[in-house]
């Protein structure tokens, strides 16, 4: 896997319907369709949200192939989490069994069930975050958490915190590539060998990045000063967020979908 | 026309520093004209990054005072006047952009001062078509080249309307199409909208299209005039460690050799009319 191919915290600007919704309607839909994905039960209702994620992906006229390249990094740790419910699972027809290890039909469908979540979960956030620019996200987060500022939680520090890190993503890839050739014509082998020695290969990448990841962080907070960052107070903003029809529709939408799949649980559907 | 700057006998040690004469800056006096573009040259550690972060108050001086438009540096109630005042681009482009889309960015510093958002907007369009990177304004950042985010960097700074921009080794990380991408932004600046600009650089070329030139070397003042002037004096630069520009060098090594040539001549098509009259 290519470090490039690492799309998370990137933003494909667009025209969308998706991509003009204020970003609170956006996060908040995406909050309850996480409650509503974890409330599933049943292959129907998982198809219900399958259809509304699907539906969201149609309608922000991105190309399938970049929410593929965003699912690659974490497909190993969906595939962990379904070995584990596939062989930890108890309950239902025990199917294979080998020493301590069993398949039981509930392991089968816990095992399918946790890897469709997993995977919608992280469709509908790359979903949110490929069609909302990360000023926007963390201005929609802003705006959402500032009633938590009367309790002196500083909210614009978290969010300003977030920004710059999703902003910086691209570019401390771009240098873990420039760092790893350097260290490869230098002799450096990063592909063979056991899992140890391998990780061992990693740290003469790791220690170059660190080093110059605070000395950017340094520079950028000398850069910052001069363009007269401060505590937030009377800060204004060049897009102001404007909570539309559309916003609303989004939000009431989201909660039929909570409200839907609570009720096809509580009855079996 | 009257000074935008106003250095007076400023000595600066780094507060880190333990060896209280090991001065940075060493009585320093200068002063810089509203509309002027002047360039900073030496070598490194001469003191010229240092002089830079002082004249916005990133660093205060540890004696003597600096007045950005009267307001003294070391009042921190004037903090954001002398910062929206005197603008300053750095030299990595990566490390000074905030945001992940280029007019979001150029917002930040308006933003920062409570600039009503319609009024933001004017701005950054503003900023964005004087550096030239307007078609550009929806691009993420990290896609640009070298002198394309570095002419971000310069509008970031410009969207607070400072009247003096310093560029502290701007072009330093840049390829030739990069630097001279700044360099002709720089002039435009000046030349269009009356900006003052303070190029610092250990280049002679770029100091050469300034309209005057101090060359620093450990923490003094060692020349200060028009670049034709303060380049002839070859002599005295050499015994700085600094060499004038190569057509300047040639002029010099001609008149060594007993040729009456004149060495002000610093352009390529200057040095090149000098010599062609002299076949004549």
């Amino acid at each position: 896997m290519a470090l490039r191919d690492i799309t998370l915290g990137q933003y494909f600007p667009g025209t969308s319907l998706i991509h003009r919704l204020d970003p609170r309607a956006k996060l908040l839909f995406s909050l309850l369709y996480i409650v509503a994905l974890f409330t599933a039960k049943s292959p129907l209702s998982y198809l219900v949200t399958f259809v509304v994620l699907a539906l969201g992906i149609l309608i922000s006229r991105l190309r399938l192939s970049v929410f593929l390249k965003g699912l690659k990094p974490i497909m190993i740790i969906v595939i962990l989490t379904a070995i584990m419910n596939l062989f930890f699972t108890r309950g239902g027809d025990t199917l294979w069994s080998f020493g301590f290890l069993h398949i039981t039909e509930n392991g089968v469908s816990m095992a399918v069930y946790m890897m469709l979540r997993i995977i919608m979960l992280l469709l509908m956030t790359l979903l949110l975050t490929y069609t909302t620019s990360p000023l926007m996200l963390t201005d929609g987060l802003d705006r959402l958490l500032s009633p938590l500022k009367h309790f002196k939680v500083p909210v614009h520090d978290f969010t300003m915190i977030m920004s710059i890190a999703l902003r910086f993503i691209p570019t401390l890839i771009q240098e873990t590539d420039k760092i790893m050739s350097a260290q490869k014509a230098r002799g450096a082998d990063f592909e063979s060998g056991n899992l140890i020695q391998r990780a061992k290969a990693l740290v003469p990448i790791l220690i170059p990045l660190f080093i110059s990841a605070f000395r950017r962080a340094e520079e950028l907070s000398v850069a910052m000063d001069c363009r007269c960052f401060h505590d937030g107070q009377n800060r204004t903003r060049l897009r102001q967020l404007k909570f539309t029809a559309n916003d609303a529709i989004l939000l009431m939408f989201a909660v039929l979908l909570c409200v839907a799949i609570i009720l096809m649980r509580r009855f079996g559907i | 026309m009257s000074a935008i700057i106003e250095v007076q006998h400023v000595s600066f040690v780094y507060p880190d520093e333990t060896n209280p004469d090991k001065k940075v800056l060493k009585d320093v006096s200068l002063s810089i004209e509203e509309g002027s573009f002047v360039a900073v040259l030496g070598h490194n550690g001469s003191g010229k990054s240092t002089l830079a972060k002082l004249l916005n108050a990133i660093h205060k001086p540890t004696s003597g005072t600096i007045l950005v438009d009267g307001m003294d540096t070391s009042d921190p109630s004037k903090l954001l006047s002398i910062r929206s005042t005197v603008g300053m681009v750095f030299q990595n482009p990566d490390n000074q952009i905030v945001a992940s889309v280029v007019e979001e960015d150029v917002a930040f510093a308006p933003e920062n001062l409570g600039v009503p958002p319609a009024e933001i907007r004017t701005r950054v369009d503003e900023a964005l078509t004087m550096v030239g990177m307007y078609e550009f304004r929806e691009h993420a950042p990290h896609l640009l080249s070298g002198g394309q985010k570095q002419r971000v960097a310069i509008a970031g700074v410009i969207a607070m309307r400072p009247r003096c921009i310093v560029l502290d080794e701007s072009t330093a990380m840049l390829d030739p199409i990069g630097r001279r991408e700044i360099l002709h932004t720089a002039r435009h600046l000046n030349e269009a909208y009356g900006m003052t600009v303070v190029l610092i650089t250990h280049h002679m070329e770029e100091a050469a299209q300034a309209s005057r030139l101090i060359v620093m070397s450990e923490g003094e003042i060692i020349a200060d005039g028009p670049p034709r002037e303060v380049f002839s004096h070859v002599e005295q630069l050499r015994s700085f460690g600094l060499s004038s520009p190569e057509t300047v060098q040639l002029l010099y090594e001609l008149q060594h050799e007993g040729i009456l040539v004149p060495l002000d001549a610093i352009t390529d098509e200057e040095c090149a009319q000098v010599l062609v009259q002299l076949l004549r």
